[in-house]
């Protein structure tokens, strides 16, 4: 069970550093002579939701409201504005709708840690059940008649992965 | 004339459903022979009867019938025979038809072959099959009619949705419907095992080849669709978390889980309540996604009917399902009796590992399709649940799931030595540590990212090729023997370490091509040069042509590398008549190793084009992947254990047997 909390952990680990397809709709003319703060405008821009498209990102999309707020995230990364400002700036102007990533509050809460708490909870309940020795349950012998039947209906039973 | 036998047929098809969920189900509790055996004859009725209702939609596409309103407004006389025929199930009522069509082959599939399976619990598992099929014959003719006739007739249709027509998509309902109603089987076996108030180790047995062919089936599907959207919407991505993807990607999550869960049942007594909740759950996915297309609940890119009276009729199909499967289970599983003992640390226990990281991402997957609408439903406002979360949530449960897909084959069942199995695999250990190492030496921007994607993608193929060569004893002992060896070795085997693999190779195609992609975005003249990893892509002009029912402008592209001309690619812009619907054609060189991707943009200043030029890595891997998995399922589906209806049938018919419950 050790294992099972040591890849727990590198989950939480793995969970920061998720990739995703850079691809995107970026016109010409629209990416910044800067390679690492366009690379940031990027990650950005996958992170906001274009508002009048079906669920597509605002790089992922050709519609002018994309475009213009690619255009915004690039013009706050130049004015000096960190990642974390950019995407409050845009959140705070358009909404939690704008937000790919949904914020974490008492809303969101089951959406965030709903499914690792299914998995702790998943994990206990196996560890308890597969600790306790379970002497109350003994498999019971099969009847010459049950073991006769069994092989007709199963053919052989080999080796098998 | 043909619509009317399509829509009487599709009357006495329900009508035959009827008698299928009664009569065999009442000869089984009876245990009267000639009742049970009524329900195969009477799922090979409704079969042949859907079958006359589809070939007559299928008959009124092909010869453009306009009197009939589903025609109409799918299709259009201009459009070629592939998709006047696709047009079939390029629409809401259609894809319904189709939907029974393939439920009515399963439930048929059963009879024919499932000469093995004990009589009683047979004809509850058509019994099943009937009512599923029932609720959706009557929905059809509710609320659905694709035979509605209009009058007075239109002189042409309105024409298929452009995006439709295509090969890809064309080609990609069918395929997630043998999926998604493949696993109507396993879900009707779980509610005959638990009305019977008997699992045994035949139980999963049976299940296992049904739950493998729907696995296959789901697997190509959705590989199909995803490699559509990659070539079709226009900027190379291949996933898109779109609520419609994830969809039909839930039940692929569970029933893997299903199909794993299933052996532990069959080999070691163990695992069965568990399986057959698996088995009610996939079900009852598949149909969330149907309803979650159908009703117009959520609006993607993909979906064709928005009509909340549907959405109401199927959310009830959906409750009385998934509800009654679960009363049925929570009232008869505990009843169940438990089977084989085994330690954490043992193949059972891997496979647990298996079971519990699918069925929690398919958990993370559902929670962040339903939670937006959920909100606001509550009227707690509006958010968004995108790429970013799944990607925070779903891949850190996929990191463990294949180092243990590596090591589970090593594993004895029952009790295992986790040391010993590890040390078996110490070689590889140092191979997969020292390939991520070196993507982390030498990429800089996502190395991490990189680093495990690369770094598992090796555990997974090594794991398998390891698996194979011991079983084989590669090397140690003679060579012949060896051949020997894999000439015997179970199909069933050969499958496992052909999917296994084949996981590995789909998470090489998307690491790559998500880390290592190049793009280029500029304005180019005729004339101009661009320089993409290597290769250089001369623009030589766009030219208007008019082909069948679009006008498209077309630009011309010669790739070449080191000045050896390599092929003319040919994006286009297209606009399809009647519509005057837009939409834009990739042009892609693929080696299989790699893809050139080129899209034409819009004019832009004098005589320029926007062009977009992409060279994606691997990506073809993505789907090779897939496929193998499938090929993977399919080799495992010909072992002579899980034939359907191979096994030598009983001297003397089996008694079904009384609940034990």
């Amino acid at each position: 069970m050790r294992g099972a909390a040591a890849l727990i952990l590198l989950a939480l680990f793995v969970a920061v550093a998720a990739p995703s397809p850079p691809a995107s709709a970026i016109g010409p003319g629209e990416a910044l002579e800067d390679a690492k703060l366009e690379d940031r405008a990027r990650v950005i821009g996958r992170q906001l939701r274009c508002l009048v498209c079906q669920n597509q990102s605002i790089d992922d999309s050709d519609a002018p409201l994309a475009r213009d707020l690619r255009r915004l995230v690039r013009k706050r990364l130049t004015a000096g504005d960190d990642d974390r400002q950019v995407i409050a700036y845009i959140h705070a102007r358009y909404g939690d709708f704008v937000l790919l990533r949904p914020p974490v509050d008492e809303r969101t809460w089951l959406l965030w840690f709903g499914p690792a708490l299914a998995l702790l909870a998943a994990l206990a309940f196996l560890f308890r059940r597969l600790r306790r020795p379970r002497t109350a349950v003994t498999a019971e012998a099969l009847s010459p008649e049950e073991a006769a039947r069994a092989d007709v209906l199963l053919g052989d039973r080999g080796d098998e992965p | 004339m043909s619509a009317e036998i399509g829509h009487f047929a599709l009357i006495v098809a329900a009508v035959l459903a009827l008698g299928q969920s009664v009569f065999p189900m009442a000869g089984a509790a009876r245990r009267h022979g000639a009742l049970m055996s009524l329900g195969g004859t009477l799922a090979t009725g409704q079969f042949v009867f859907v079958s006359i209702a589809f070939g007559a939609l299928t008959w009124a596409f092909v010869t453009s019938d306009f009197s009939v309103a589903n025609v109409v407004q799918n299709s259009h006389s201009a459009k070629p025979l592939l998709y006047r025929i696709t047009g079939v199930w390029g629409n809401h009522e259609g894809s319904m038809v189709l939907w029974c069509l393939i439920l009515a082959l399963f439930g048929a599939c059963v009879a024919w072959f499932g000469d093995n399976v004990a009589p009683g619990l047979r004809a509850r598992v058509i019994a099943v099959q009937g009512m599923i099929g029932l609720a959706f014959l009557a929905f059809i003719l509710l609320t659905s009619n694709p035979f509605d006739r209009v009058n007075p007739m239109p002189a042409d249709g309105r024409g298929l949705n452009p995006i439709l027509q295509d090969p890809g998509l064309a080609f990609h309902p069918p395929l997630l419907y043998l999926g998604y109603v493949g696993f109507s089987v396993t879900f009707a076996f779980a509610i005959a095992a638990l009305l019977e108030g008997r699992v045994d180790a035949a139980w999963g047995r049976w299940v296992r080849p049904w739950a493998l062919a729907a696995w296959s089936f789901l697997t190509l599907g959705i590989a199909l669709g995803s490699w559509w959207a990659y070539y079709e919407l226009g900027w190379g991505g291949f996933w898109f978390w779109d609520p419609v993807e994830n969809a039909s990607f839930m039940p692929w999550l569970v029933g893997t889980a299903l199909l794993h869960s299933a052996i532990v049942a069959e080999k070691r007594d163990a695992l069965k309540s568990w399986s057959i909740l698996l088995a009610i759950l996939t079900f009852s996915l598949s149909l969330l996604g149907t309803f979650l297309v159908r009703s117009g609940v959520l609006t993607s890119v993909h979906t064709f009917a928005t009509d909340p009276e549907r959405g109401l009729f199927i959310l009830a199909i959906l409750a009385v399902t998934i509800g009654g499967a679960l009363a049925l289970y929570a009232w008869r599983a505990p009843a169940l009796k438990g089977g084989g003992l085994f330690r954490p640390i043992s193949r059972e226990g891997a496979l647990i590992v298996n079971n519990l990281l699918m069925t929690v991402a398919a958990l993370t997957v559902l929670f962040g399709t339903l939670y937006p609408l959920i909100v606001d439903a509550l009227g707690l406002g509006k958010i968004s649940v995108g790429p970013p979360y799944f990607n925070a949530t779903f891949v850190p449960l996929m990191a463990p799931l294949i180092l243990a897909m590596g090591i589970a084959p090593f594993l004895p069942w029952k009790r295992a030595d986790l040391a010993g199995a590890l040390d078996r695999l110490k070689l590889l250990v140092a191979v997969t540590v020292g390939a991520a190492a070196i993507v982390v030496f030498l990429e800089e921007r996502h190395s991490f990212a990189a680093a495990l994607g690369i770094g598992l993608a090796v555990w997974a193929i090594g794991a398998s090729v390891l698996e194979l060569a011991g079983r084989v004893r590669l090397f140690r002992a003679p060579f012949g023997e060896s051949l020997r060896r894999a000439a015997a070795m179970p199909r069933s085997a050969w499958g496992m370490t052909l999917a296994h693999a084949a996981a590995g190779v789909v998470v090489t195609g998307i690491t790559a091509s998500s880390v290592w992609q190049t793009e280029i975005v500029r304005v180019m003249k005729p004339g101009d040069r661009a320089e993409v990893a290597g290769y250089t892509v001369a623009f030589a002009g766009v030219q208007e042509v008019r082909v069948g029912n679009y006008l498209a402008r077309r630009g011309r592209f010669t790739v070449s590398e080191s000045g050896v001309a390599l092929a003319t690619l040919s994006p286009e812009k297209r606009v399809y008549l009647p519509q005057r619907t837009p939409t834009t054609e990739a042009a892609i060189r693929t080696t299989w190793f790699s893809d050139l991707y080129i899209v034409l943009g819009d004019p832009h200043g004098e005589g320029g084009h926007a062009v977009r030029l992409y060279h994606n890595p691997l990506v073809p891997w993505i789907w090779i992947g897939a496929v193998l998995m499938f090929l993977g399922g399919m080799v495992s589906l010909t072992d002579r254990r899980h034939r359907v209806g191979a096994p030598r049938r009983s001297v003397r018919p089996v008694q079904a047997r009384p609940a034990e419950a």
